[in-house]
């Protein structure tokens, strides 16, 4: 009971068009020589390409969203390889309770996470900071990271910590030589999907950025409010290009289902 | 208790601690302040007042204009998941049954979008949908389905298809990963047994993605409901839905007690449903999931 009949083909050649469609009529529609939004049917050009350089919101807002990723993914990494040590490991009272919380910002809905971080920070006198951001998308990203560092730190053979520890290494040394070498591919897999998280973080994030510290997506998604216009297509069509070459990197080192499914990263059939 | 054993208890703690204090410094006392937000009074000219009234509560419960809101974010909810289930299970069971290379190449595309920016992805369904590059009408109208151009753009239509195509991915891949604990021997006894295609398919694989179906239909349900960034920019500021009303009053009328309290009944509505939801899944389905 292998391969698939004319009808499910058929099914799914619809399916694949239905996904692709929108994604790639943006990345067409960018190429548009007029000044308007239209196909490129004579000739394609770059000039909305050259145009975004003379918006400098939109490249600020790039390199702030960047940042911004690199900075909470890297934060929530820190705070979930000890977290998922322990959730793996011990026994002890609140486990579940705690593991449930942190893996809450998946279920809340963004727009109640973003009215309480608005409210929060107005209130202790970090409204519109690059670090109430920061603090904010921590929370949102640190629940991707946990699950793949978690299901790497469950299915790590302990007795290998223990022969380190019974030659006489310091926990430390354990720690660093042992153990995280062998949890790396669940931490560096969890890192990347947090970032990319943090990276297209819209909902949230709209409550709470400023004109002065904006991210990408919020700036599109307000430019969008106002008018479509192809300039707006072209920033769209280089964020769609940048993250189709992460995540093709990524699908290489990883399997995309895997880091989705929040399973455990290894090296077996596809 | 001795030194070793209280250093052994106090361990997990000092690891979750840091994560922890964040959690419950930055998540759960915004979101009691932001319950209790929801009790405070709003006046035009006098901003917040910080006292304890039902006011916006009432305003919820007794306009129609609140209620008609949240059904229509339910119904939109309720659709799209329908939607999902209808074509993200049939895709998972072909990608499950395709050979490699293929089955990676195609998991990529379908699952890949959902780490695309979701207003990018939008914006395409607003080109497809609208204006000069509405490739939608125009094909429906040439291939005869359709006499007259359809509108999509601020309209429930146009909000489900575009929220279909940013949720159906999850339910891609909660049914794949249901599918790939399917033992294949179970396929190939039935077969050899005498079970035809649709048999095997009705009395062997649905039973076995069932759990992988609800599952993804909770994600979708949560997800679809509390969506933001699609029903703002195909729905427009017409058609409005929970979290862009929260939007709206938090950062147009600048209410800000009124849009906590659709935020918090939000958050309740949803919990309540996916817990109920979990729970029914679980009596009926106990046996599959052991």
């Amino acid at each position: 009971m292998r391969g698939n009949g004319f009808l499910a083909l058929a099914f799914h050649t619809l399916f694949i068009i239905f996904i692709l469609a929108p994604i790639v009529v943006v990345c067409v529609v960018a190429f548009t020589p007029e000044g308007f939004l239209s196909y490129p049917t004579h000739t394609w050009s770059l000039r909305w390409f050259k145009a975004i350089a003379r918006y400098p919101e939109f490249v600020d807002a790039f390199f702030a969203s960047i940042w911004l990723g690199l900075l909470s993914s890297a934060i929530s990494v820190a705070l979930s390889v000890p977290a998922a040590l322990a959730i793996a490991r011990y026994r002890f009272r609140g486990r579940e309770a705690i593991t449930a919380l942190f893996l809450s910002p998946l279920m809340i809905p963004h727009v109640v996470l973003g009215i309480a971080f608005l409210r929060f920070f107005t209130t202790i006198g970090i409204g519109g900071t690059f670090l109430g951001l920061v603090i904010s998308h921590v929370v949102v990203v640190l629940p991707f990271a946990l699950r793949l560092v978690l299901a790497s730190a469950v299915g790590m053979d302990r007795s290998i910590e223990n022969a380190a520890i019974s030659l006489g290494a310091s926990a430390g040394t354990t720690f660093r030589r042992v153990t995280l070498p062998l949890i790396a591919p669940g931490v560096a897999s969890g890192w990347a999907l947090a970032f990319i998280q943090s990276f297209d973080e819209v909902t949230m994030t709209v409550f709470i950025a400023t004109p002065g510290t904006t991210t990408l997506p919020v700036r599109m998604f307000l430019y969008i409010q106002d008018n479509i216009d192809p300039l707006v297509t072209s920033v769209s069509a280089c964020v769609i290009a940048l993250t189709v070459a992460f995540l093709i990197v990524l699908d290489r080192l990883y399997g995309i289902e895997r880091l989705l499914a929040g399973r455990e990263v290894r090296e077996d059939d596809r | 208790m001795s030194i070793a054993a209280r250093r052994q208890a106090a361990a997990p703690w000092l690891l979750v601690g840091p994560a922890l204090l964040l959690f419950v410094g930055v998540v759960l006392v915004p979101i009691a302040m932001t319950v209790l937000l929801s009790f405070h009074r709003w006046g035009q000219f006098t901003g917040i007042e910080p006292v304890f009234v039902l006011d916006n509560w009432i305003e919820v419960a007794e306009d129609p204009y609140f209620s008609e809101m949240f059904l229509r974010t339910f119904r939109i909810s309720v659709i799209v998941t329908a939607a999902a289930v209808l074509l993200g299970a049939p895709e998972a069971y072909v990608l499950h049954r395709m050979r490699s290379p293929w089955k990676g190449i195609f998991l990529l595309i379908v699952l890949g979008p959902l780490l695309i920016s979701v207003v990018a992805r939008t914006l395409g369904w607003a080109l497809l949908f609208g204006g000069e590059t509405a490739l939608v009408n125009l094909a429906l109208l040439r291939l005869g389905v359709i006499s007259e151009p359809l509108r999509f753009m601020f309209t429930e239509t146009g909000v489900i298809i575009a929220l279909t195509h940013v949720l159906v991915p999850f339910m891609v891949l909660s049914v794949w990963a249901a599918l790939q604990r399917i033992d294949p021997r179970v396929d190939d006894a039935a077969v050899s047994l005498g079970a035809s295609r649709v048999t095997v398919l009705w009395r062997i694989v649905l039973p076995q993605a069932v759990p992988g179906i609800l599952g993804g239909a909770i994600i979708v349900f949560a997800l679809a409901a509390s969506a933001f960034a699609t029903p703002a920019i195909i729905g427009g500021r017409r058609l409005k839905v929970a979290s862009t009303l929260a939007y709206d009053e938090f950062l147009n009328t600048l209410n800000w007690p009124l849009g906590a309290a659709v935020a918090v009944l939000l958050l309740i509505a949803l919990a309540a449903i996916i817990i109920g939801a979990n729970r029914i899944v679980e009596r009926r389905f106990a046996q599959v999931f052991e």
